[in-house]
C-alpha cells in the first residue's frame, strides 16, 4: 500500500492503513506467544482424549482414562467409609451407658460427634454449642429432659415436640393468660414468686398460692423443675427465655415452646450415639444410674436424677 | 409543526397506556414500574411540547459545545456524565455491601437487605457505568475511525436514554423484590423486552456509522465493539427466553429448566464478562492507548489473529462455572480445556497494547493516564491468566464458591475495566468539552494510586480469604471427620473482610477525586501546578469528512 513507512522509534514497518493518526506496525506474532497457544491448543486435545469429552448421540465420549465425576466421589467416599467401619461398628457394638469404660472408643465418638454436630446441631445451639434464646445451652448442667447419655440419645433419636411422632418428648404449658385460666393481676403475681424463687424479686403470697394451685403440679412445689415434662427449674439463675419480669410474664400469658427435630428420621443410629457422646463431653454430662431401667420407653417415663 | 403533533401523540399514548398498566397491575412491583414509565413519558411529552428548548439548555448547563461541522457527541458527552454518575453510585453500593458481609448490622430490611443491593452493586457496575462507558466511546470511536457522524443522531440518542430507563427500572426493581433470579441477568420480562429494542437500535446506530464510513478499512477497536453488541444481543435474548405469568405482572418462568437452565446461564454470564467486559473494553483500549501514547498500534497480525480467536473460543468456555456439579463430565471437559486455550488469545490484547508503547515508555513515568491505561492491561492480564488457571479442575475445586473468585472478578473490574474506563474519561472529557487540558493532571495521579492501593487490598484479602475458606471446608482430621463448621470459616475471614471494605473505600475516594477533576474541567477551570505531559489534541483534525448539513441533524 502507498501509505507504507518505517517508523523511526522501532525501525519496523507500518501496515500503510491510518485512522485519526493511529497506524499499525507490521510486527510478526510473538513466537513464545505462538508457541504457547499451540501448546494450549495440544494440551486440550490430549485432555479431551484422557478424559470424558465430546457429545455423541447417546451420551458422550468416556475419555481413555475411564474417569467420571461421580466415579472419583464415589471411590473417595468408599475409602473413607471403609477406613472409619471398624470404629463405628466398635461404637455401636456396645450399650451407649458402657461407652465411657473404653477411652479410646469414646475419643473416636467424640470426635465424630463433633463433627457431626457442626453440620447438623450449629444452627440452633450455636457454633460453642452455647446456644442462645430458646435454645438451650448444651455446655452447662442443667438439662430439662436429662443428662446423661442415655437420656441425651432418646432425646435425639425422637426430637422434642415433634410433630407426628408417637416417641418424642412432649410437655406443654398451658397459655394462662391468653386462654383465660388467670387473670392479669393473678399472673403478674405469679411472676413475682417465680422470680423470687431464683432470688430476683419481692415475695408474693398470692402468688405463691398461685403458684401451688397452678403450676406446682409440673415445676414441683419449690419450682425445681420436672424432667418427666421437660418443666424447667425455676429456682436457677438460667431461663431459657429470659428472666426479665416482662419476659416471664410472657411466658405465663403465652408460653414459647421449642422444638428439636427426631434425628432419628435423618441420621444413622451410629451417628446419634456419637452426637450423644459428643453432647455428653461438653462439661455438663451426667452420669448414667446403674439403677436405671434399660428400657428406653420407661426411661422416658421415668426421669433420672441429678447425681 | 406536523412532527411535534405527532411525537406529542406517541408520548400521549404512552402515558395512557402505562397509567392503565399500573391500575390494572397485578402486583405493586410491576405498578411502580409502570409508574416509573409514566414519569418518563409524561416528561417526554411535557418536552415535546413546550416552547422552551430544553435541549439547548441543558447544554448550556453542561457547557457542551454545539459545532454541526464537527462529530456528533451531545451523546458522547451525556454518557461520559452517565457513566461517572451511575459509576459513584455502583461503587458505593459496592463499599455498602462490603460493609454488610463485615458487619451484618448494616442489612436495612427488605430494601436494603444484601441479596437485593448485591445485584444493585453488579448491574450497576457492569451495565450501567461500565455499558455507559462502553456506548458512549464506541459512539467516539466509531465517528473518528470512520471519519462520519452517527448514522441515525436520532436513534442514538434514543439509545443513551432508553439505556438509562433500562437502569432505573432494573434498579428500582431490585429493590422493590422484583428479580428472575439469574446472576447478571437478574431484571424481568418487560424490562428485558426493552433493553432488547434499545440494543437492537444501538447495534443499527453502530453498524450504519461504519456502512457509511469516509475509511477504506474498518478499525481494530471497531472489530471489538461490533462483536461486543452482535453477541450481547445474542446472548441477551436466549438468556431471557421467558413466560410471563401475566402481562400485567413482573413475574415470568425460564423456557430452560435445571441443568439446562444453569448451563444457558453461565454461557450467558461468563460471555457476558467475555464480550461485555473483555471484547467491548479492548475496543476502547485499541483506540485511547495509541491516542494517548502517539505511538502506532504493535502488531496488525496479532490483532487479527487473538480476535478472531479470542471470539471463537470464548463462547465455549462457560461450563467452567458448573464444574463438579449435575452438569454432564463431557461439558464440563469442555468448558475447562476451552478455557485454558482463551489464555494466549486474551493475552494477545494485552501484548498488542503494551507493546503499542515501544519507544515511549518515558511516558509511563510522566503522564498519568498512560500509566492508568499501562496498569490496567497488566491487571488484563493478570485476571485473563488467572481465570484459566481457576479453570482448571483441580484448582477449582479448590477455589469454587469460595472468596477467591470475587477477587478474581474484582482484579479484572477494578483493576482493567476500572483503570481503563477512568482514562478514557480523562483523555475524553477536554475533547469534548473544549478545554485545552484537564482541571488538572496531578490529581489523575492521585487518583491513580488511590484505585491502585484499593484493588490491592481488595484483591489480596479476597485470595487470602478465599484459599483459607477452600482449605477449611475440604479439612479433613486424622480421624476422617471434617475439622470446620462454616460458622467457624466466617469467624476466619472476618479480617480479610474488613481489609476488603477498606480497599473498596479508597477506590471509591479515587473515584470522588475523578468526579472533582471532571467537574472542574468541565466548568473550564484549570488547577495551577507544575505540569506533567499528556497527548496533544488539535481540534482542527478532529472533523469528519462530510459535516452535518445542517444544526437538525442528518
Amino acid at each position: 500500500m502507498a501509505n507504507k513507512r518505517i517508523d523511526e522509534a522501532t525501525n519496523i514497518e507500518t501496515v500503510g492503513h491510518e485512522w485519526d493518526g493511529i497506524e499499525e506496525l507490521n510486527n510478526p506474532l510473538p513466537r513464545w506467544w505462538l508457541w504457547s497457544y499451540y501448546a494450549s491448543v495440544v494440551f486440550a486435545i490430549g485432555y479431551c482424549i484422557a478424559y470424558p469429552a465430546w457429545p455423541l448421540i447417546e451420551k458422550g465420549t468416556e475419555g481413555v482414562l475411564g474417569w467420571t465425576s461421580r466415579g472419583a466421589l464415589a471411590e473417595e467416599m468408599l475409602q473413607e467409609e471403609e477406613r472409619k467401619a471398624p470404629i463405628l461398628a466398635a461404637i455401636s457394638s456396645v450399650p451407649i451407658e458402657q461407652l465411657p469404660q473404653d477411652n479410646a472408643q469414646m475419643r473416636a465418638a467424640i470426635d465424630g460427634g463433633r463433627a457431626a454436630f457442626k453440620v447438623n446441631c450449629v444452627q440452633c445451639h450455636g457454633a460453642g454449642a452455647a446456644g442462645s434464646k430458646g435454645y438451650p445451652n448444651l455446655n452447662d448442667d442443667v438439662w430439662l429432659w436429662g443428662g446423661d447419655l442415655k437420656a441425651i440419645e432418646y432425646s435425639l433419636i425422637h426430637g422434642i415436640r415433634q410433630p407426628g411422632h408417637d416417641e418424642t418428648r412432649i410437655g406443654m404449658m398451658p397459655a394462662f393468660g391468653r386462654d383465660g385460666i388467670l387473670t392479669g393481676a393473678q399472673i403478674s403475681d405469679t411472676a413475682d414468686h417465680v422470680l423470687s424463687l431464683s432470688g430476683k424479686g419481692e415475695k408474693n403470697a398470692a402468688g405463691a398460692q398461685l403458684f401451688a394451685e397452678n403450676c406446682a403440679i409440673c415445676h414441683g412445689a419449690e419450682g425445681k423443675g420436672l424432667r418427666q415434662f421437660g418443666a424447667p427449674n425455676l429456682a436457677d439463675a438460667i431461663s431459657l427465655y429470659g428472666n426479665s419480669r416482662q419476659q416471664v410474664t410472657n411466658q405465663i400469658h403465652a408460653p414459647s415452646h421449642g422444638v428439636m427435630p427426631a434425628w432419628g428420621e435423618r441420621l444413622d443410629p451410629v451417628t446419634i450415639r456419637m452426637l450423644a457422646v459428643y453432647v455428653h463431653s461438653l462439661g455438663g454430662g451426667e452420669d448414667f444410674m446403674e439403677n436405671a431401667p434399660e428400657d428406653e420407653s420407661v426411661l422416658a417415663a421415668e426421669p433420672d436424677e441429678q447425681p | 409543526m406536523e412532527r411535534v403533533v405527532s411525537r406529542a401523540g406517541l408520548w400521549f399514548v404512552l402515558l395512557i397506556l402505562a397509567v392503565m398498566a399500573m391500575a390494572a397491575a397485578q402486583d405493586s412491583g410491576f405498578a411502580a414500574h409502570m409508574a416509573i414509565l409514566a414519569i418518563a413519558a409524561l416528561t417526554g411529552l411535557w418536552l415535546s411540547i413546550a416552547n422552551a428548548d430544553y435541549g439547548a439548555m441543558a447544554r448550556g448547563v453542561l457547557r457542551m459545545p454545539s459545532d454541526p461541522s464537527r462529530y456528533d457527541d451531545d451523546p458522547v458527552r451525556w454518557g461520559v456524565i452517565a457513566t461517572i454518575f451511575w459509576g459513584m453510585a455502583g461503587f458505593a453500593a459496592g463499599l455498602f455491601i462490603a460493609l454488610q458481609l463485615t458487619w451484618p448490622a448494616f442489612n436495612l430490611e427488605p430494601y436494603l437487605n444484601f441479596g437485593r443491593v448485591r445485584p444493585l452493586h453488579t448491574s450497576a457496575v457492569i451495565f450501567a457505568f461500565g455499558g455507559n462507558a462502553l456506548i458512549a466511546t464506541s459512539f467516539y470511536i466509531v465517528q473518528r475511525t470512520c471519519r462520519a457522524r452517527l448514522a441515525f443522531p436520532g436513534l442514538a440518542r434514543f439509545v443513551f436514554w432508553g439505556y438509562q430507563l433500562f437502569i432505573v427500572l432494573a434498579a428500582t426493581g431490585y429493590l422493590l423484590g422484583i428479580t428472575q433470579s439469574k446472576e447478571y441477568a437478574e431484571p424481568e420480562w418487560y424490562v428485558d423486552w426493552w433493553l432488547t429494542i434499545v440494543w437492537v437500535s444501538y447495534l443499527v446506530v453502530f453498524v450504519g456509522t461504519i456502512v457509511k464510513r469516509k475509511e477504506p478499512h474498518i478499525y481494530v477497536a471497531n472489530w471489538f465493539f461490533l462483536a461486543f453488541i452482535l453477541t450481547v444481543a445474542m446472548l441477551h435474548v436466549v438468556q431471557n427466553l421467558d413466560m410471563p405469568v401475566s402481562l400485567l405482572g413482573s413475574k415470568s418462568y425460564p423456557l430452560f429448566a435445571g441443568v439446562q437452565g444453569a448451563l444457558i446461564q453461565w454461557w450467558y454470564g461468563h460471555n457476558a464478562v467475555g464480550f461485555f467486559l473483555t471484547a467491548g473494553f479492548l475496543g476502547m483500549m485499541y483506540y485511547f492507548v495509541p491516542k494517548q501514547a502517539e505511538r502506532p498500534i504493535y502488531s496488525y497480525r496479532l490483532s487479527i489473529i487473538h480476535f478472531w480467536s479470542m471470539i471463537f473460543l470464548y463462547i465455549w468456555a462457560g461450563p467452567h462455572h458448573l464444574l463438579y456439579t449435575a452438569l454432564p463430565d463431557w461439558a464440563q471437559t469442555l468448558g475447562m480445556v476451552f478455557s485454558v486455550m482463551l489464555w494466549m488469545p486474551s493475552w494477545g490484547g494485552m501484548i498488542n497494547g503494551l507493546m503499542t508503547l515501544n519507544g515511549a515508555w518515558d511516558k509511563v513515568r510522566t503522564d498519568p493516564i498512560i500509566r492508568m491505561m499501562v496498569w490496567s492491561l497488566a491487571f488484563y492480564g493478570m485476571s485473563t491468566f488467572e481465570g484459566p488457571v481457576m479453570s482448571v479442575k483441580s484448582v477449582n475445586s479448590l477455589s469454587h464458591y469460595t472468596d477467591w473468585t470475587i477477587g478474581h472478578v474484582h482484579s479484572g473490574a477494578l483493576g482493567w475495566n476500572g483503570m481503563i474506563t477512568f482514562a478514557a474519561i480523562y483523555f475524553l472529557v477536554p475533547r469534548l468539552w473544549g478545554r485545552d487540558r484537564l482541571y488538572s493532571l496531578r490529581m489523575v495521579n492521585w487518583h491513580f494510586w488511590l484505585a491502585t492501593a484499593g484493588i490491592v487490598f481488595y484483591a489480596g484479602s479476597m485470595w487470602v480469604a478465599g484459599v483459607t475458606q477452600g482449605l477449611m471446608w475440604r479439612e479433613y482430621g486424622s480421624d476422617g471427620y471434617l475439622v470446620n463448621s462454616f460458622a467457624e470459616t466466617v469467624i476466619a475471614l472476618h479480617p480479610m473482610y474488613m481489609m476488603r471494605a477498606f480497599g473498596g473505600l479508597l477506590y471509591l475516594a479515587g473515584a470522588v477525586i475523578l468526579v472533582w477533576n471532571i467537574w472542574a474541567t468541565i466548568l473550564g477551570k484549570l488547577r495551577s501546578e507544575a505540569p506533567m505531559t499528556s497527548a496533544a489534541y488539535d481540534p482542527e483534525k478532529d472533523r469528519p469528512a462530510v459535516p452535518a448539513q445542517s444544526a437538525q441533524g442528518d
